[in-house]
């Protein structure tokens, strides 16, 4: 009897956990083995790869190397890429900033509003979300371009007699990211502020915190799990952004995500742009484990 | 003598907007006096303006006109963190990503004390709530009687100069709250501080309090110690709330010097003492305590009253009459069960004299 149900038990753990398990392993799991497997062989001619394969760590070599490759003429700065990686996690690092500067204040603001204003003004920051994030792209594009909608209205009101170069640098891919990642900050960061009890600042300040000092010692520390959140929500998605820095930066700007979609694309090298793929996935999963092992403790007892 | 009051309140008034849109005064003009070292209750229902005034004292809210002074310095304007106050608060607001001690020594180092005296003066402050050892738990570890006493040495080891409770034994249950209200009693004779408490259990005020103001509907109907609020009550507002009251609306037809005759309406005459004078015809208020009436033992020098009993309640230590008059006036009589044949006094239907002294009731006029 008992024998059955432990069966039956373990039938429907099977019926619940399986769909999902196959999903991942057929469509997540086996794909990051074949990318694994296509920066270790050599590149054949039309793009795909040579076959039957030939095993090499040339791809791997590159990368640290930039003139290894058989295109690189004499002026080659081996260092190439490395610097496009470098490059790529300073406009993580500083989306991330931006976003949680900004979006920090926002989401204390609506915590602190009225249940229906709350309601309201969530919807409006999850709204952008329902339009296509190619559209809404070159929508930012259009305000930021020479003849666009910000040069017009600061030439209107005379406060600059030439447009500003607003487009295609990085200032403008990384107003796009934040534009296009600053959501995925408030929500976490929403919902850690929302759920802090807010007599605890007002028990700060009756022993003698200042505003500042409460917020240092009390708010933050107790909102941190949220700024986490969003810290991994936002880094890890930019760092490999290829569609806003192509579009906002003209081509211009080389991140580590148009350099893959360039391999995969004109460059046709797959090998090398599957070496580069587990390059930045080792990264970030570096970068985010060492930023939990610093801040467990502080997450925990914030919990 | 600027500083024989801890805490003044002048005019004070406090309002709010309402979510309907209206304005409501939460607190319309509260004057009251908090003498230095005095055990002083903040007493009323919900919604009264305790809590409130008390939020000013802390400097959680400003007044919207009036004065708060704490030792005759005016604070009206002065942000929370810069006042000399501390508070308790109901749901202790302990800090839960910092350990006890990291809890207590937060005034402290926001004062910038050096970290041995610290540590020592928190060894200290937990020796006085009877919690020693507990530096490094969390306030989660705890239950809510010792999260109740860390909360409070978390304000008092800053010795300010009033302390502020609000309502802080609310949450614990009856027997420990009890305890704490003996305790803190105890405690705040020890240390000599002011102490301002919010509450709105009559009976804690009682207990506690070396003087209590009885609020309603933001303002403070009667001030003063527990035996004249609970024998001179200035209101049928606190006569009411504080205790149990029997109301019998008359009218003034004389008064004698200081005994004033009233008519209860097809009930009869009664005479009561008053300080007050009254002129004919005036509608009046008895109000007369439950224990102060006797049954079927006429007082001489007294009133006595023909009525019929409506119910006998016997709850232990007394037995409860309901004693309806002719007039239909109905008053509740209270008879502590000191024999077995006290307790048989009278039975439902029984023609009953109810009796009390002159001296006993009390003359309201609102």
């Amino acid at each position: 009897m008992l024998k059955f149900f432990r069966n039956k038990k373990g039938f429907q753990l099977f019926g619940l956990l399986g769909p999902g398990a196959l999903w991942i392993l057929l469509f997540f799991n086996l794909p990051i083995l074949i990318v694994l497997f296509i920066s270790f062989v050599e590149r054949g001619r039309a793009g795909s790869i040579k076959l039957p394969p030939v095993y090499t760590l040339d791809n791997y070599v590159q990368l640290f190397n930039a003139c290894t490759s058989q295109f690189a003429g004499p002026e080659c700065d081996p260092l190439l890429y490395i610097g496009i990686f470098g490059h790529s996690v300073r406009i993580g690092l500083v989306v991330t900033l931006w976003c949680i500067l900004l979006g920090y204040p926002l989401s204390y603001f609506i915590s602190k509003q009225k249940q229906v204003w709350r309601d309201t003004l969530m919807i409006l920051v999850i709204i952008p979300f329902w339009t296509n994030f190619l559209v809404r792209t070159y929508a930012l594009k259009q305000v930021l371009a020479t003849e666009g909608l910000l040069n017009s209205f600061l030439i209107n009101l005379h406060l600059i007699n030439q447009p500003l170069d607003l487009l295609f640098n990085e200032f403008a891919v990384v107003v796009g990211l934040v534009y296009g990642y600053i959501p995925f900050a408030i929500l976490p960061m929403y919902a850690s502020i929302e759920k802090f009890d807010h007599t605890l600042m007002e028990a700060a300040a009756d022993l003698g915190a200042s505003p500042a000092r409460a917020f240092w010692r009390v708010m933050l520390p107790m909102t941190l799990p949220g700024v986490v959140a969003a810290l991994v929500l936002v880094f890890v998605p930019v760092v490999g952004a290829f569609i806003t820095p192509d579009i906002m930066g003209g081509g211009k700007i080389e991140m580590i995500g148009t350099l893959i979609n360039r391999q995969f694309g004109v460059s046709r090298n797959w090998p090398f742009g599957s070496a580069m793929s587990l390059m930045l996935m080792l990264l970030v999963l570096i970068g985010v484990i060492a930023y939990f092992r610093s801040s467990t403790e502080e997450t925990r007892r914030a919990m | 003598m600027a500083n024989e009051f801890a805490v003044e309140m002048q005019d004070v008034v406090k309002k709010f907007a309402t979510p309907e849109g209206g304005i409501l005064a939460a607190v319309n003009h509260v004057t009251m006096q908090i003498k230095d070292g005095e055990f002083f209750s903040l007493l009323g229902p919900s919604g009264c303006g305790k809590t409130t005034s008390l939020r000013m004292i802390a400097g959680f809210e400003l007044p919207t006109d009036g004065k708060i002074l704490i030792h005759g310095k005016d604070m009206s304007q002065v942000p929370a963190f810069q006042r000399p106050v501390n508070t308790v608060f109901q749901q202790y607001a302990l800090f839960p990503h910092m350990t006890v001690e990291q809890n207590i020594e937060f005034g402290l180092q926001m004062k910038g004390v050096p970290r041995a005296e610290r540590s020592m003066r928190v060894s200290e402050a937990l020796e006085m709530v009877r919690l020693p050892g507990m530096e490094m738990r969390r306030p989660k570890q705890l239950s809510g009687g010792q999260q109740q006493r860390i909360a409070l040495a978390r304000a008092l080891i800053n010795k300010p100069e009033v302390l502020l409770l609000d309502e802080p034994l609310g949450a614990l249950d009856l027997k420990l709250r009890k305890e704490m209200q003996l305790e803190l009693k105890t405690l705040q004779r020890e240390v000599g501080i002011t102490f301002i408490y919010v509450t709105h259990d009559q009976e804690e005020a009682l207990t506690m309090s070396d003087r209590i103001a009885v609020m309603s509907k933001g303002v403070a109907l009667h001030i003063g110690e527990p035996d004249e609020i609970y024998e001179r009550p200035a209101t049928k507002f606190v006569a009411d709330f504080i205790g149990e009251t029997n109301f019998l609306d008359g009218v003034v037809r004389g008064q004698n010097g200081s005994i004033v005759e009233v008519e209860l309406l097809s009930t009869g005459k009664v005479y009561v003492e008053s300080s007050r004078t009254f002129t004919n015809g005036q509608q009046v208020t008895i109000a007369v305590r439950p224990e102060k009436l006797r049954l079927n033992s006429e007082i001489k020098e007294g009133n006595n009253l023909k009525g019929h009993v409506e119910e006998v309640i016997y709850i232990g230590t007394d037995t409860h009459y309901g004693v309806r008059f002719a007039g239909s006036h109905k008053v509740r009589v209270r008879e502590q069960n000191i024999t077995q044949a006290h307790r048989e006094i009278a039975k439902t239907g029984d023609e009953v004299t109810v009796s009390f002294t002159h001296t006993a009731p009390r003359l309201l006029t609102e």
